[in-house]
């Protein structure tokens, strides 16, 4: 079946990444779910994933490396009506973009966040990203990694991030579904995913991937925060799946006064500001 | 001399110096006096001195004079800070147990006080003081009172209107004694508008169509933010104070993207952050207009202080080439309608438009008639897409009609990256890459043909002519009123950039061109040097941190003519 979002175009990726196959997902989810194109934005900042909206058929704003969070809540409180996806990779997201990360969940509005995670900078050849783990040797990072990597899902989880899941591009029935669910939740929703960087990481291979994660239980309960962040801590192997919901989080544009009674977005109202100049005599 | 009175309160943080400006001000505002009020302070929570000058007068004086006939010091430490602006007929209204000077007229406030039951009804003794020597009237001085502590309950208020009352006849008395005489009529427009800069960028900016305030708290920028964050309990405007100015930023452009209006409000510091986001503003052709409140620099700098040292940072902050335009208004009114019109050139040329204001704009209050809110439309240039809908489609005049996601069947696509119609990711470096520089370069044509003219106080014929710009220009017209020579006109730039083409014939025309400026190198002199050629060889610097005061430059301004 025709895909409405689908583009046939060029694209700025290598043979066999790992972006092919989470466009793919994407590009099914959001279809699955019949969105009406005319209202789904997506939002990316800089970077090889964060080119991925150029290849599909909808509105987008592709802005500053590390800045797509920002933009997507500002275009959140002009239109609550809109759909928001932001698309990015883990440099993009969890490194430049670090800030707008942690205040971003805090803030809670109603966006999914997909992140592209391959454990690498791609676009600038091959320096570590802030997941690369320990050891790797780069260009850059020539005696191996030695910093921490950042843990997104346990970090999202310990801010309350009201939706924290994390895909893989070789488990794409998973991911699709989890990103659906994303979508329709209400609230910060992040989906960090694991892919392979064919060109600049030689460790963490497409067979690395399938060979270090493993789906979660079915009985682990997404409520249970305690458990979630647990969960998030357990490396080698990785787990795959849901790990945490809050349903009680209100979303940000519905705190906003302007939004208590109505969705109507910002271009349709208008200001009378008559009495308040006449507060001021 | 116009008829006037200055009174200086000072004392440390946390004294309360702003709530007896706010009933002073308030109230002699709303009996039919002309009130102009300015602050200077420190930059700490806690202790320092602040002073707040109040000056009342028959004509409105809407500029800053130094010198001091009442000076109401709170503590030594506050009367040894303002000990130089002392003269012999300064008359110093103080509780001599507390502040100590020869020539204190003894108020016992803080022994009052303690009769009430509490010191801390001493601001509302002192307040009162004021009052009774310009005889306001009792009924405002009451409700204004009650409004104020109406949320402490009645004991409060009560206690506070007794305060008041006590403060008011010894007020009185002074002026019944003659101890203080003053004679000033209440000539002053009892329906006019009190404000101050930010309340007046604030409300213009609302009647431009803003509906979006986003900013992180920066002095002095914060209190046109503060003001939004009130606006927003009734009016439809979202408001939100970001992580940090690079998220301010791009909240905005998101924001204008989908179709609302945001203001971004900051200073210096938190600008620079937002650079990269200005440049994205122009790479994307998004809307945005930034209220830039100046203070002095480099880095943290002096946070609470004035400079207009910030020009050149509006002018070439953000990478690449992209237009822009530049306001900064010199009074309230024009700081309304600027702030207002701001909103309409953003979204009509798709580009970064500035407000350039400073802490002694923001921070001044005085009473003007009330605006014509009629002669400002919001102008709204988005259009519905069609289906094939090309967000930057090649025109004549650079300017592509702007669509919004949602509104209409087309697809509404933006890039940082150089792009092409549609908006998609491009290196054709000698085909549509390089049309769509010269679509932005036709841009600045059309911006700078909306370039507004400066504005010429007084006789067209002029040997003198002094060039200005922001927050100096009720400064410099009182000086220029006092040194009462036909042959001076002032020559005030609102719009510092583009510059009107008429500029040269204005500066042609003087046999003497003199540029004050609130900064240390004259940037608004040097950019006018390089857009016209004409050097103005004369300058009147100043940057402690401190405006210009009336008499400073009555003087200086003599000596260059």
């Amino acid at each position: 079946m025709e895909n409405i979002f689908d583009r046939q175009q060029d694209t700025a990726w290598c043979p066999g990444c790992g972006n092919f196959g989470l466009r793919k997902i994407v590009l099914s989810a959001i279809s699955e779910l019949g969105l009406n194109q005319k209202n789904l934005v997506f939002v990316s900042g800089i970077g090889q994933a964060a080119k991925a909206p150029q290849y599909m058929n909808v509105h987008y704003f592709n802005g500053l490396h590390g800045r797509a969070l920002p933009a997507a809540t500002g275009i959140k409180i002009a239109n609550p009506e809109l759909t928001v996806i932001v698309e990015s990779g883990d440099g993009d997201m969890y490194g430049e973009g670090g800030n707008h990360f942690l205040h971003s969940i805090r803030r809670n509005p109603d966006i999914t966040v997909i992140v592209h995670n391959n454990m690498v900078y791609g676009l600038t050849k091959g320096q570590a990203s802030p997941t690369s783990q320990k050891g790797m040797v780069t260009p850059i990072q020539v005696n191996g990694v030695f910093e921490t990597p950042i843990n997104p899902l346990a970090l999202a989880i310990s801010l309350d991030a009201s939706f924290v899941a994390r895909g893989a591009v070789h488990e794409q029935e998973l991911t699709k579904e989890l990103i659906k669910k994303a979508i329709m939740h209400k609230g910060f929703a992040l989906i960090d995913v694991f892919q392979a960087c064919v060109s600049f990481n030689k460790i963490n291979t497409h067979k690395w991937f399938r060979e270090n994660t493993y789906k979660i239980d079915d009985d682990h309960n997404p409520e249970d925060k305690i458990k979630a962040f647990e969960l998030a801590l357990k490396e080698n192997p990785f787990p795959l799946g849901l790990f945490y919901i809050n349903k009680n989080k209100i979303p940000f544009e519905e705190n906003l006064p302007l939004y208590k009674n109505s969705k109507e977005p910002l271009y349709k109202r208008k200001n009378e500001i008559k009495n308040l100049l006449l507060s001021k005599m | 001399m116009d008829k006037k009175i200055s009174i200086v309160l000072s004392g440390e943080a946390g004294q309360g110096i702003q709530s007896i400006e706010g009933i002073i001000v308030t109230v002699l505002k709303k009996d039919g006096y002309n009130i102009f009020a300015t602050k200077e302070y420190m930059s700490r929570v806690r202790g320092g001195v602040n002073s707040t000058t109040i000056i009342v007068a028959e004509n409105n004086i809407n500029a800053y004079y130094e010198d001091v006939d009442i000076f109401i010091p709170l503590s030594d430490e506050a009367l040894k800070r303002y000990e130089k602006k002392i003269k012999e007929n300064t008359i110093i209204l103080a509780d001599n147990t507390q502040v100590h000077h020869p020539q204190i007229t003894n108020l016992p406030i803080q022994r009052l006080a303690s009769e009430l039951g509490n010191t801390i009804f001493s601001n509302t003794i002192a307040a009162g003081v004021i009052l009774g020597i310009f005889d306001a009237s009792q009924e405002l001085i009451d409700d204004f009172i009650k409004n104020l502590f109406q949320k402490k309950g009645e004991e409060i208020v009560n206690k506070n209107l007794e305060a008041v009352k006590i403060g008011y006849n010894i007020g009185k008395e002074l002026k019944n004694n003659k101890v203080i005489d003053i004679n000033i009529n209440k000539t002053g427009d009892k329906n006019s508008l009190l404000m101050n800069g930010a309340d007046a960028i604030a409300i213009g900016a609302l009647s431009g169509g803003c509906n979006a305030c986003f900013a992180y708290p920066m002095t002095p920028s914060t209190s046109v933010f503060t003001n939004m964050a009130n606006y927003s309990k009734n009016y439809n405007i979202a408001v939100e104070q970001v992580e940090d100015e690079i998220g301010v930023i791009n909240m905005a452009l998101g924001c204008w993207y989908a179709g609302g209006r945001a203001l971004v409000t900051t200073s210096g510091g938190g600008f620079a952050l937002m650079t990269e986001g200005l440049s994205l503003a122009g790479m994307t052709e998004t809307p945005v207009v930034i209220h830039l409140a100046q203070r002095p620099g480099p880095a943290t700098g002096l946070p609470t202080r004035t400079e207009q040292g910030d020009l050149n940072l509006a002018l070439y902050a953000g990478h690449g080439v992209f237009p822009r335009m530049i306001f900064a208004p010199g009074n309230l009114k024009q700081a309304f309608e600027l702030s207002a019109m701001a909103f309409n050139y953003a979204d009509k040329f798709q580009i970064p438009v500035f407000i350039l204001s400073d802490q002694y704009f923001v921070d001044t209050y005085y009473n003007i008639s009330i605006f014509d809110t009629d002669r400002i439309k919001t102008e709204n240039y988005i259009i519905k897409t069609i289906k094939d809908y090309k967000r930057y489609k090649i025109t004549d005049n650079g300017i592509s009609p702007r669509g919004i996601p949602g509104f209409g069947e087309g697809l509404v696509a933006v890039d940082s990256d150089e792009h092409d119609e549609d908006g998609r990711i491009t290196e054709d470096l000698d085909g549509i890459s390089l049309e769509m520089k010269n679509k932005r370069l036709r841009k600045f044509k059309e911006v700078e043909e909306a370039a507004l003219l400066p504005v010429l106080y007084g006789d067209e014929d002029y040997k003198n002519l002094i060039v200005c710009w922001g927050s100096t220009l009720n400064v410099i017209l009182e000086a220029v009123k006092n040194i009462a020579n036909p042959d001076i006109s002032v020559l005030f730039f609102q719009q510092v950039y583009p510059l009107n083409k008429s500029t040269i014939d204005f500066l042609n025309k003087a046999k003497n061109v003199i540029a004050i400026e609130n900064n240390s190198t004259g940037q608004f002199t040097d950019l006018i040097k390089k857009i016209t050629g004409f050097e103005i060889k004369k300058k009147i610097l100043k940057y402690n941190g401190l405006q210009f005061s009336v008499e400073e430059l009555t003087k200086n301004l003599k000596e260059n003519l």
